[in-house]
C-alpha cells in the first residue's frame, strides 16, 4: 500500500464513523454544533496520531500479553494531556465538551488502529493512518454537526442564517440519532454509486 | 428525597444512552435480543455498583490526598479494566451460575465508555459514598431500561418492509431517535 493510499483510506474507504460505525458516543454527543464537533474531531485527531506513533515506536518492547492495558496507559496519557491543554488554553469549549475530552480514551477508533495498525506497522506509516483517519472522523463530526446546527439553530459555524430559531429537535438528543441515520443512507448511497 | 431525585434522574429525564449518550456501541451492537440485552444490563449493573465505590475510594483517599487529580484519566481507566477481570475471576469461582449468564457481556463492559463516563460524573458532581453508588445503579437501570426497550423494537423491526438503504443501522437510529424523543417527555420531572 502507498503512503497516500493509507493517508487516504480513513477519509472515504474506511471512514471510522460511516463505514466502520466506530465512535459513536462522541459523534452523537458532541455534534450539537459544528464547531464543537469540529474541536472533539481535532481533539481525537491528535490523540489518534500521537499514540499511533508512540506505540509503533514500542512496539517491539511490550510484551503481547500485556499490550492492550499497555495500549490504554499510552492513549490515557495523551488524553489527560490534550485534557490539560483545552482546560488551560480554551476553558469554554472544555465545558462545553465535558465528559467527552476524558472519554476520549475508551473510543473504539483509537484502541482499534493501536492494536490493527501502529502494533504492526512502522513509525511514519502509523502516523500517516493516524492522521487520516483522524481527518475521517473529523469529517464526520463536522459534517453531522453542521446539519444538525443548520437545522435546528438555522446557522452554519455560528453564523445565523435564518430569523429566529430552527428546528430545536435536531440541537437535542433525538435529533442526533435521526440525522446520523439519514446521514449514513445518503454515504452508503453515494458511495456505491463510485463503486 | 435526595435519593429519590436522583434515581429518577438518572433512569428517565438524564437516561444516560438516550439523553447523554454514553454506551451507545453496546446500544447498538447487542440490542438484538431481549434476552442478550437483559444479559448485558445485569453485567453492566453488576460492575458499574463495584466501580462507583472503588473509583469514590480512589478519588478521595489516594488522588485528592495526594494532589495528583490530574492522574484522573489514567488512573481510573486501569481501575475499570482490571475490575471487570477482578470480577470476571472471581464469579466464575464463587457463582458459575451467574458467570455462565453474564459470560460472554464482562469483557466486553470494559470498552463501555458508560462505566468511566459515570465515574467521572460522580467526581463533578461531587457526591457522597452513598449517592454514588445511588447515582451509579439509577444510571445502570436506565442504560438496561433503553438497552431492552429498544431491543424490544428491534426484534419486531426484523418483520417490517423496510427501504433496502435504511436496513440495518439507520433503520435502528431512526428508532432510537423516536425512543429518545418519548424519553423527552420525562423532562422537568425533577
Amino acid at each position: 500500500m502507498s503512503k497516500l493510499q493509507i493517508l487516504t483510506k480513513g477519509i472515504i474507504k474506511d471512514n471510522p464513523s460511516f463505514v466502520l460505525l466506530l465512535g459513536m458516543c462522541p459523534m452523537l454527543g458532541t455534534t450539537s454544533s459544528a464547531i464543537n464537533g469540529l474541536s472533539m474531531g481535532i481533539a481525537t485527531l491528535f490523540v489518534l496520531t500521537l499514540s499511533n506513533i508512540a506505540i509503533s515506536l514500542i512496539k517491539d518492547f511490550i510484551p503481547a500479553k500485556v499490550r492492550i492495558p499497555s495500549f490504554i496507559v499510552v492513549i490515557a496519557s495523551f488524553v489527560t494531556v490534550v485534557q490539560l491543554c483545552m482546560e488551560a488554553f480554551v476553558p469554554e469549549l472544555y465545558a462545553t465538551l465535558g465528559v467527552f475530552i476524558p472519554l476520549i480514551v475508551v473510543n473504539c477508533i483509537i484502541l482499534g488502529r493501536a492494536e490493527a495498525f501502529a502494533s504492526k506497522n512502522n513509525v511514519i506509516n502509523s502516523a500517516l493512518d493516524g492522521i487520516g483517519m483522524g481527518l475521517g472522523f473529523t469529517m464526520a463530526l463536522v459534517l453531522l454537526g453542521t446539519v444538525r446546527e443548520a437545522l435546528g439553530a438555522g446557522s452554519f459555524f455560528g453564523f445565523k442564517f435564518i430569523e429566529g430559531d430552527g428546528i430545536l429537535l435536531f440541537v437535542l438528543a433525538p435529533g442526533a440519532f435521526i440525522a446520523l441515520a439519514y446521514l449514513l443512507v445518503i454515504f452508503n448511497k453515494l458511495t456505491a454509486k463510485l463503486k | 428525597m435526595e435519593y429519590f431525585a436522583i434515581i429518577i434522574g438518572a433512569i428517565f429525564v438524564n437516561n444516560i444512552v438516550l439523553a447523554q449518550f454514553l454506551g451507545i456501541c453496546p446500544f447498538l451492537g447487542v440490542s438484538n435480543k431481549v434476552e442478550t440485552s437483559l444479559g448485558m444490563g445485569a453485567a453492566v449493573t453488576f460492575v458499574m455498583a463495584i466501580a462507583s465505590v472503588v473509583v469514590y475510594l480512589i478519588q478521595y483517599h489516594i488522588l485528592v490526598p495526594l494532589e495528583i487529580q490530574y492522574m484522573q484519566t489514567i488512573v481510573f481507566i486501569l481501575v475499570i479494566a482490571s475490575l471487570v477481570q477482578m470480577v470476571e475471576i472471581m464469579l466464575k469461582k464463587l457463582s458459575p451460575a451467574l458467570y455462565q449468564a453474564l459470560g460472554i457481556f464482562l469483557p466486553l463492559i470494559t470498552t463501555n465508555c458508560a462505566v468511566l463516563g459515570v465515574a467521572i460524573i460522580l467526581v463533578q458532581k461531587e457526591y457522597s459514598l452513598l449517592e454514588s453508588v445511588v447515582f451509579s445503579v439509577s444510571s445502570a437501570i436506565g442504560f438496561s431500561l433503553a438497552l431492552v426497550l429498544f431491543a424490544g423494537l428491534r426484534e419486531r423491526l426484523d418483520f417490517e418492509d423496510v427501504p433496502k438503504s435504511m436496513k440495518g443501522v439507520p433503520i435502528a437510529l431512526v428508532t432510537a431517535g423516536i425512543l429518545a424523543m418519548a424519553f423527552m417527555g420525562f423532562s422537568g420531572l425533577v
